[in-house]
Order: C-alpha cells, then sequence, then structure tokens
C-alpha cells in the first residue's frame, strides 16, 4: 500500500469515524462509510490541506470512493 | 484582558464546523467569559455543532431554518426557556444556489435572486425584530459579509447584492434599535476557507489573488475575525453601530496589483 493511500485512509478514518480495515478500494464514502454531504466536502478540504494541493470543484463531485480519492491525490501531487 | 464578555449571553447563528467564522467567534467569546447558544439548520450540522457547542460549555443547541418565520419564533421561543434576556447575535448565514456562484451574475434566474434575498439579508431583520424584545438593557447585533458587496469580485455575483443588501440593513436598522441601545454592525471579513466559500467558483484564486495583495500580504484567520467580532458584541466598542468594520488584512484599501505581487491567473486543467 502507497504512502498516499495510507495517508488518505488515516484522514477517512479519522473524519468519519469508521474501522480501517472498512476502507477499502471501492468503498463509497456516501454508501458504505456513511458520510453525508458534509463529510464529502470536509474530506477534500483534508485531502487539500495534508497534500498541499488544489481539488477543482469539477473533480471534488466525482471524488466519490477512497479509490477515487487515492487516485485523484496521486495524479496531482 | 480577561473577562470582558463576563455575565453576556449569546446567540450563534450558523456554525457549521470548526473551520467556520463562526467558531472562531463563539470560541473568542466564550474565552472572554460569554454564555452562549446556538442555531442549526439540519441534521448534518447538528452532528457537528452538538460537540462543539458543548466544548464551549453550552447546551443550549437549536433548530432553526431562517427562510421560515416560523421556524426563527420557534428557536427563540426555545431560546426563552433558557434565558429571559440576552446581550448579542452573530449572524452567520448566507445561501445562494452553488450553480449561480460562476458564470455571469446577469444570467441570475428570479428564484435564486429571491431566495438569496430572503436567506442571506431578511434573515437578518427577522432575527432582529425577535431579540431586540428579548434585550431590555440593550445589545448588540453582529453579521458577516464580503467585500464583494462594494466592488466585483469573481463569481460572487448574486450574493454580492445580497452582502450589499445586508450591509445597508445594518445601517437602517442601526438607526432604528439606536435608541434601544441595541447596536447592530457587520464585519467584511477576507477570504476564509470554510464550507460555505468551497460553493464559490475558482475561491482559491481568490484567496491567493488576495494573499499577494492585501497590505499585509496574507489571508485572515478565524481566531482574527473572532476577537474583532468579540470586541463588536463587547462594551468594547459601546459607541460603535451601522458600521462595516474590515478585518481582510487591509485588502478593501487597494486599488491595483502590488508591484512585488506575482502574475498569477486561475489554473484550469480542462
Amino acid at each position: 500500500m502507497s504512502d498516499i493511500a495510507d495517508r488518505v485512509r488515516k484522514i477517512v478514518v479519522e473524519h468519519l469515524g469508521v474501522e480501517e480495515d472498512k476502507v477499502v478500494e471501492n468503498a463509497s464514502f456516501i454508501d458504505d462509510l456513511g458520510a453525508d454531504s458534509l463529510d464529502t466536502v470536509e474530506l477534500v478540504m483534508a485531502f487539500e490541506e495534508e497534500f498541499g494541493i488544489e481539488i477543482p470543484d469539477d473533480a471534488a463531485e466525482s471524488i466519490q470512493s477512497f479509490g477515487d480519492a487515492v487516485a485523484f491525490v496521486t495524479k496531482a501531487s | 484582558m480577561q473577562g470582558l464578555m463576563n455575565g453576556k449571553r449569546g446567540l450563534i447563528m450558523g456554525l457549521a464546523n470548526d473551520k467556520s467564522i463562526a467558531w472562531g467567534i463563539a470560541q473568542a467569546c466564550a474565552e472572554q467569559g460569554a454564555e452562549l447558544a446556538f442555531s442549526y439548520q439540519g441534521d448534518a450540522v447538528k452532528k457537528r455543532v452538538l460537540p462543539l457547542a458543548e466544548q464551549l460549555g453550552s447546551n443550549i443547541v437549536l433548530p432553526c431554518d431562517v427562510g421560515d418565520m416560523a421556524s426563527i419564533d420557534a428557536m427563540f421561543d426555545g431560546l426563552k426557556e433558557h434565558w429571559d434576556h440576552f446581550d448579542f447575535v452573530v449572524h452567520a448565514i448566507g445561501f445562494s444556489d452553488k450553480s449561480e456562484l460562476r458564470g455571469r451574475y446577469v444570467d441570475t434566474s428570479l428564484d435564486n435572486f429571491l431566495m438569496t434575498m430572503n436567506i442571506s439579508v431578511y434573515s437578518f431583520t427577522a432575527v432582529a425584530q425577535r431579540a431586540e424584545k428579548m434585550m431590555p438593557n440593550g445589545g448588540s447585533l453582529l453579521t458577516l459579509t464580503y467585500y464583494g458587496a462594494e466592488k466585483v469580485m469573481p463569481h460572487y455575483n448574486v450574493m454580492g447584492l445580497a452582502k450589499s443588501a445586508l450591509e445597508t440593513s445594518v445601517q437602517y436598522m442601526a438607526e432604528d434599535l439606536g435608541k434601544q441601545n441595541i447596536r447592530v454592525n457587520a464585519i467584511s471579513a477576507g477570504t476564509i476557507k470554510t464550507l460555505a466559500a468551497s460553493g464559490i467558483g475558482d475561491f482559491r484564486y481568490i484567496m491567493k489573488w488576495t494573499e499577494h495583495n492585501s497590505p499585509l500580504r496574507r489571508t485572515v484567520t478565524t481566531t482574527e475575525v473572532g476577537k474583532s467580532a468579540m470586541y463588536l458584541l463587547s462594551d468594547l466598542s459601546s459607541a460603535v453601530t451601522g458600521t462595516v468594520h474590515h478585518v481582510d488584512s487591509g485588502y478593501h484599501v487597494v486599488g491595483m496589483k502590488a508591484v512585488d505581487a506575482p502574475d498569477i491567473t486561475v489554473d484550469k486543467k480542462d
């Protein structure tokens, strides 16, 4: 598991208060991890802060799962 | 200085999470001894407000949809169960359809225009109407505005008109309520990355630009807005009313790009 995935997972676990082993590649923030609409915005803001990147609104809307987030951050950083 | 707000009670409206400007204000007031109540809209926000209120020793957390006058009445009825009078209100509420906070103002729809004015402007007036009845000894009402009310800022669009109207309502209410020693002011805060700001197009570009070009050459924090708000809510500002106080690293005085500021442009990937 890459360093980026570990850091993204840590943010997701801390923010949503879920078990680490639930945060798998296809885990949807809303459907599988119990996120509400504000959580998804807060997660994107947390990723930006952690990785010092900018996630434009269009991209933010497409980040629906743990895998989406890791893929975006990997590409952007 | 300590205890500047000892014995004062205040209602904080518009706290969403710990990045909120309302959180910076609530913390600054609580630090100086104020007793606080909070209103929220919807369960997603409630979940976030409850622990934050608890952190500041508050157990008064009330639902309120400011678009619904009956809901505002119900919130004040709930507040009266705890307090027979109180001293200040922080109104940190605004809303507009995100899809119209990009592109051209001129394309604004009537529905969104009216909704934006209702939630972002009238709600402060509606709250003032009810708050004055619970302020027999005077009080301080504070709202949040933005420079986009005065000058054109990218994508701020109909929200700019709403903030202009909000600032004008501060002046009229300052006159109306002044005889009761109720003061009404606004803080025009610099760009801060909050949940609400995430709805504004190219927000990071706007933040960077103001960071490079404001006299202090930096953005502002919610803690800094909180300190200035505490001044306007406390007796330190006892003769201040009807004003819009800029807490923006001085950006509102700037006429053009600073000579030492880098040329930046919006980074469009598409």
